[in-house]
């Protein structure tokens, strides 16, 4: 059996299940911002699919997958610089303590 | 044949090294595991013929995201207390594994329309005309440079030292 669009689309909602299961389930807010990003390179995979098998000729789905790179970047930047900030003021980057919004 | 095998053992190191992400108690190895699925990532995009996307996803991740993940493991210094997991586990397990059964099902009884034209091959300048050409993403592009400019401004005043 040769490799053809569900193969790829299944490797894409694993990776994206393991992403989710890291995103909920993890304290350190690195390690769920990593996860994060796990999830979106398992969106491109299945947008890159998509392209490649259903509408070979426009390229649409690889220009999606371009711009979400673009605001995958734009959002580990910033999320980065939070967690830094958070931890200067809080000492930790513990998901479960930054608990200040909570009531 | 070689693509598929090529397939397999990028399918099975990037799920491996995805599943060492979340596993690995020392962030530190989890961050050089998430380079590794990033790389994984960008050998999937060759095997489905995206060469530009390919290129860019080992500049921009494997170059510049996993240095800007690492900086920050080494800036909070949390490192020696690990990454545990919360009272969430159990139920965040079977929420992905839900998941994945309904996306699963879904995708295999879903009748495909498949084409048969063979895809475009190198992709770099048909992308470059579908961006910036006549009826493209010009305005797109454009508000993906507003919003990067912006995220750097706001990463700089967020950890500038007050």
């Amino acid at each position: 059996m040769s490799i053809g669009l569900e193969h790829y689309l299944i490797l894409s909602a694993i990776l994206f299940s393991i992403g989710l299961y890291g995103a909920l389930a993890k304290r350190n807010a690195i390690v769920i911002l990593m996860s994060i990003e796990i999830m979106l390179n398992a969106v491109n995979i299945a947008m890159v699919a998509f392209s490649r098998y259903i509408a070979p000729a426009l390229l649409t789905g690889q220009v999606f997958a371009i711009f979400i790179i673009v605001v995958a970047a734009a959002e580990a930047a910033v999320g980065l610089a939070i967690i830094i900030a958070i931890y200067r003021s809080r000492e930790t980057i513990e998901a479960t303590e930054i608990d200040l919004m909570k009531w | 044949m070689g693509l598929d095998i090529a397939f397999w053992i990028l399918a099975i190191v990037g799920i491996t090294a995805a599943l060492m992400v979340v596993l690995l108690r020392n962030v530190f190895r989890a961050a050089l595991s998430l380079i590794l699925c990033f790389l994984t990532v960008a050998g999937i995009y060759f095997t489905l013929s995206a060469d530009f996307l390919g290129a860019v996803q080992v500049l921009v991740y494997v170059g510049g995201i996993s240095v800007l993940i690492i900086l920050a493991i080494m800036l909070t210094r949390e490192v020696q207390r690990g990454s545990p997991a919360n009272k969430l586990r159990i139920p965040a397990f079977f929420m992905a594994i839900l998941f994945l059964g309904v996306v699963a099902f879904t995708l295999i009884n879903t009748p495909w329309q498949v084409a048969t034209v063979p895809p475009l091959e190198p992709t770099t300048a048909a992308l470059a005309s579908k961006l910036f050409g006549e009826g493209g993403f010009i305005l797109a592009v454009e508000i993906a440079a507003c919003l990067l400019l912006a995220a750097i401004l706001g990463a700089i005043v967020l950890v500038r030292e007050k």
